[in-house]
């Protein structure tokens, strides 16, 4: 049983990156067709250095994703303590609330908000409405749910007379959240931190909908240029993009690994007198 | 206690970009785009897309079926695996999904083109090419790679949160190797089943850009109409009208699945 | 004395090279109530799972009537266990959770329907048959747990711990049903526990255990009177240990007086641990004793007083019903039946001295260590 999944897992693992593959490989191609090999060549990498549109809008998105990630994890983690202490059905309403963007097709999620944006531009008589600010509070809506499911977790692991008792050594309220609380909770709002991060970065479905011309992000400008025949410096740009993404995951596996290496320590060293 | 308020901002926040958004939804579906006025128009001119939304439907259904299959296996695999290893397993799945799946679509496009790089290896073997691309069966694949992840991410984590006593309960009274399966792990695992059907469907029956790639005018879907909607014919009332009719079919579903693990908890809390 | 049904002969045990259990050798009799016992991270549990099948001895043979059984699956032994913390299946109700085994084996319904009646009746839950796992109590699950395992009829059960979640009434009602259920269905139990007072009133054999080594085996009486070493007579009740040396056969000298006892058979003028139980010593006015002390501490516990007595520097432990205030002079006598003689060990002067002592012994500190311990030792 163990022999046949672990062959069907290495098959499906190449189903997962064949995609891949195939761009790594266009990134290094002379040819302009992705489906022929013609020779090797660095000059799509060199191009995209050069390139004075792609390389501003990645920093768009990257601007927009750190942004609205740190908004998001501010804000996410506040909501967290506090839906943390509710109880009954007023917890139930939060969480229904954080349930909507995740539950809704991205697409409702988009248009909704397209049409709350384009409404009150009416209203206020601002001509184009689409910018900056729309993509930015889109961002921060979609992002807000992923904070709050890493962060919820990892305060129900929480001890909660850990705050009580540093008050009674004296903190105040704050200081015993900034000086307790939040160390301990730490993990869950990096890693929550990290998913908004990429969740933003990658983001094009909300994004499509929300953004005006005056700010692009990559995955837009992506999709308007396959409309038309495709530069390989995007694919130059994918697996640069890919190695940055790889890196801030074996970040992400890092601080998760210390994490639960702190908590199973004690465990393990009884388990082995056993 | 004074806890509660520091979520009083999220709350706003989200009512103010969630809840209003639904809200308009509803408004935009029920006015006219000329006049302004309340209409049923828009809800009536739903019905001729219905064979879109049952193409959608069914075919986010056949693609989250497949997922299920190839995803239960290699779920259960990892989550026999080793901790370390499992760590990295896990995050190879994960990978896929961060980068673009615009950029990841297209390159299933060069794979399956007629000119494309399969077709290119069957003319080299000598073989005739294949219609691959432009065809249900593209888009499936399409839907399948795209939100596999989706699907193993949940089934993992339920399978391995099975506590392994349980296991060895069941062959301590007697199931060998596929009973313990079929009668534990497989049960057990409902909840990462229906979770991983879930996100799984959501996405795929309201997608618009995997089917404008690898499907043809023929397996146009309702994301597709959606979208064109508010991008080219513009008219934001008829969107607002199949957005929300999407809506409820998503919530329908999702509702209909709940309820197989839901029966449990309503029990249990009896 | 009934049939041999299960040996280990030479088992050993390794977990990435380090040794958990050192040549076990043992067996065990049809219809017996046994009880491995011993601290957290002694083997007993790695014992318990090497006849259930779960682990495989590094080296040795785990014999079931006879026959070698080492790589039988545990699916296909005629053994069954009730685990730590249960196991029950949350996804089927109680029904169905005893009723697993019998399905297994394609059981007509209908008497899958009888035994599971009769097996609930057994452990007096009946009318629970549609309730959810989560809905039970610790106590009913333990039921629960105890019926699933009976119902398929093992010809011995295993139980691990089962009582270590309940708390101390539900655990003593417990102890007095599980022994009857075993009386009644006549199969063999092997019990594990680190509770010496749960070992001593269920057992009748006790095999006690430390750093994966067998320590002694014997009826509970047995063990509490002639313990073989400094950890058994410690583990097992309270004693006072002393070196003393062997003068004549039942002649020991130790405090510098000799005392005439029961025990012979050592080397002329050999070094032996002598114990004395707390319960055994004779209190009489100071002038008429044997030995004589002051006392330094007195702590009431219900039926009797502890109280520490110094003698010459070193400080025994006295259970006495008659109270004797801090500072009195008060003498002992020791009848030879009290006096026990052990031969000297790698536990010699590890134990029963009570200069450090304190009024909760150290009870309450290792049944908690211990709980902790042996949970994460089934997860490996």
């Amino acid at each position: 049983m163990k022999k046949t999944s672990s062959v069907f897992t290495v098959v499906i693992f190449a189903f997962l990156y064949v995609p891949m593959i195939v761009l790594a490989v266009a990134s290094f191609n002379t040819g302009t067709d992705i489906s022929v090999f013609k020779s090797f060549t660095l000059n799509n990498y060199r191009e995209l250095l050069r390139d004075n549109v792609l390389l501003p809008l990645l920093l768009n998105s990257v601007i927009v994703a750190v942004i609205s990630s740190l908004f998001a994890t501010v804000l996410g983690t506040a909501a967290a303590l506090g839906i943390h202490s509710m109880g009954g059905r007023m917890r139930r309403m939060t969480m229904a609330l954080t349930n909507i963007p995740l539950t809704n097709p991205e697409i409702v999620t988009g248009i909704s908000l397209a049409l709350v944006f384009v409404f009150v531009g009416q209203v206020m008589k601002i001509k184009s409405v689409m910018g900056f600010v729309t993509l930015l509070i889109a961002h921060i809506t979609f992002n807000l749910p992923y904070v709050i499911l890493s962060v919820l977790p990892k305060l129900r692991q929480m001890d909660d007379h850990l705050s009580e008792a540093a008050m009674d050594l004296g903190c105040t309220p704050s200081q015993a959240f900034f000086k307790v609380v939040l160390p301990e909770i730490m993990p869950g709002v990096i890693s929550g931190a990290l998913m908004a991060f990429t969740m933003s970065l990658d983001d094009f479905v909300i994004s499509y909908f929300v953004y005006g011309p005056g700010f692009v992000t990559l995955p837009v400008e992506i999709y308007n240029y396959t409309k038309k025949p495709l530069q390989p410096k995007i694919y130059a740009l994918f697996t640069f993009m890919f190695i940055i993404i790889l890196l801030a995951m074996i970040i992400m596996n890092i601080l998760q690994a210390r994490d639960s290496r702190r908590g199973s320590r004690s465990l393990r060293r009884r388990s082995t007198n056993a | 206690m004074k806890n509660k308020l520091s979520s009083g901002p999220y709350l706003v926040w989200m009512t103010l970009f969630t809840v209003v958004p639904l809200v308009i939804v509803v408004y935009y579906a029920f006015t006219d785009s000329v006049t302004g006025r309340f209409t049923l128009g828009n809800v009536e001119t739903v019905k001729n897309y219905i064979p879109i939304f049952l193409r959608s439907v069914w075919l986010a259904l056949v693609s989250s079926l497949i997922c299920l299959l190839l995803g239960y296996p290699v779920a259960w695999r990892i989550a026999q695996a080793g901790p370390k290893s499992q760590r990295l397993l896990y995050m190879l799945v994960m990978l896929p999904m961060c980068i673009s799946f615009l950029l990841r679509t297209l390159a299933w496009v060069a794979l399956l083109e007629d000119t494309g790089i399969i077709n290119g290896f069957f003319i080299k073997l000598g073989l005739p090419p294949l219609p691959l691309i432009r065809t249900n069966g593209a888009v499936i694949l399409g839907m399948v790679y795209n939100y596999l992840p989706y699907m193993i991410m949940p089934l993992y984590t339920v399978i391995m949160k099975i506590d392994r006593r349980l296991i060895e309960a069941a062959q301590d009274l007697g199931c060998g190797g596929a009973q313990v399966f079929a009668k534990v792990t497989l049960p057990l695992s409902v909840p990462g089943i229906i979770s991983g059907v879930t996100m799984v469907f959501v996405p795929a029956v309201s997608t618009f850009y995997i089917s404008q790639k690898l499907g043809n005018t023929g397996t146009t879907l309702i994301g597709d109409v959606i979208e064109s909607q508010f991008k080219t014919a513009y008219n934001p009332n008829l969107g607002a009208a199949l957005s929300l009719v999407l809506m409820i079919i998503v919530l329908a579903c999702t509702a209909l699945m709940n309820r197989f693990s839901g029966d449990d908890e309503s029990v249990a809390t009896v | 004395m009934s049939k041999e049904l299960i040996r280990l002969a030479d088992c050993c045990m390794a977990f990435d090279g380090e040794v958990v259990l050192n040549n076990i050798n043992l067996y065990i009799n049809d219809s017996e109530f046994l009880t491995l016992l011993g601290p957290s991270g002694c083997g007993k549990t790695t014992t318990l799972r090497i006849i259930g099948g779960f682990q495989k001895p590094t080296s040795g043979d785990v014999l079931f009537d006879g026959v070698r059984i080492n790589d039988v699956p545990p699916h296909k032994r005629q053994v069954n266990t009730v685990f730590q913390r249960y196991a029950l299946f949350p996804h089927l109700d109680v029904y169905d959770n005893i009723a697993f085994g019998l399905r297994l084996k394609k059981l007509p319904e209908s008497e899958t329907a009888s035994r599971v009646r009769d097996m609930l009746a057994l452990v007096g839950m009946k009318g629970f048959e549609e309730r959810k796992i989560d809905s039970l109590s610790g106590g009913q699950m333990q039921r629960i747990a105890i019926a699933r395992a009976l119902v398929n009829r093992p010809k011995v059960l295993l139980l691990d711990e089962p009582l270590g979640a309940l708390d101390l009434r539900l655990r003593k009602d417990m102890q007095n049903e599980l022994k009857r259920i075993q009386q009644q269905m006549g199969i063999t139990f092997i019990y594990v526990t680190h509770d010496q007072e749960e070992a001593l009133t269920m057992s009748d054999t006790i095999v006690v255990m430390d750093h994966g080594r067998i320590q002694q085996i014997g009826k509970p009486e047995d063990i509490y009177n002639e313990p073989k070493n400094a950890f058994v007579a410690d583990f097992i009740g309270e004693s006072n240990i002393l070196d003393g040396v062997m003068r004549a056969d039942r002649l020991v000298e130790f405090l510098g007086r000799r005392f005439p006892c029961v025990d012979f058979g050592f080397d002329k003028d050999e070094p032996v641990d002598v114990v004395i139980r707390p319960e055994d010593i004779d209190i009489v006015a100071a002038d008429s004793g044997h030995l004589c002390g002051s006392v330094t501490s007195v702590t009431f516990k219900g039926v009797h007083y502890d109280i520490i007595v110094d003698f010459h520097g070193f400080k025994w432990l006295i259970q006495t019903t008659d109270y004797h205030p801090v500072g009195a002079n008060i003498g002992i006598r020791l009848e030879p039946e009290d006096i026990h003689i052990m031969k000297k060990s790698e536990y010699s002067g590890m134990f029963g001295d009570y200069s450090s002592y304190s009024a909760e012994y150290d009870e309450i500190g290792d049944a908690e260590a211990d709980a902790a311990g042996e949970e994460s030792e089934n997860e490996e």
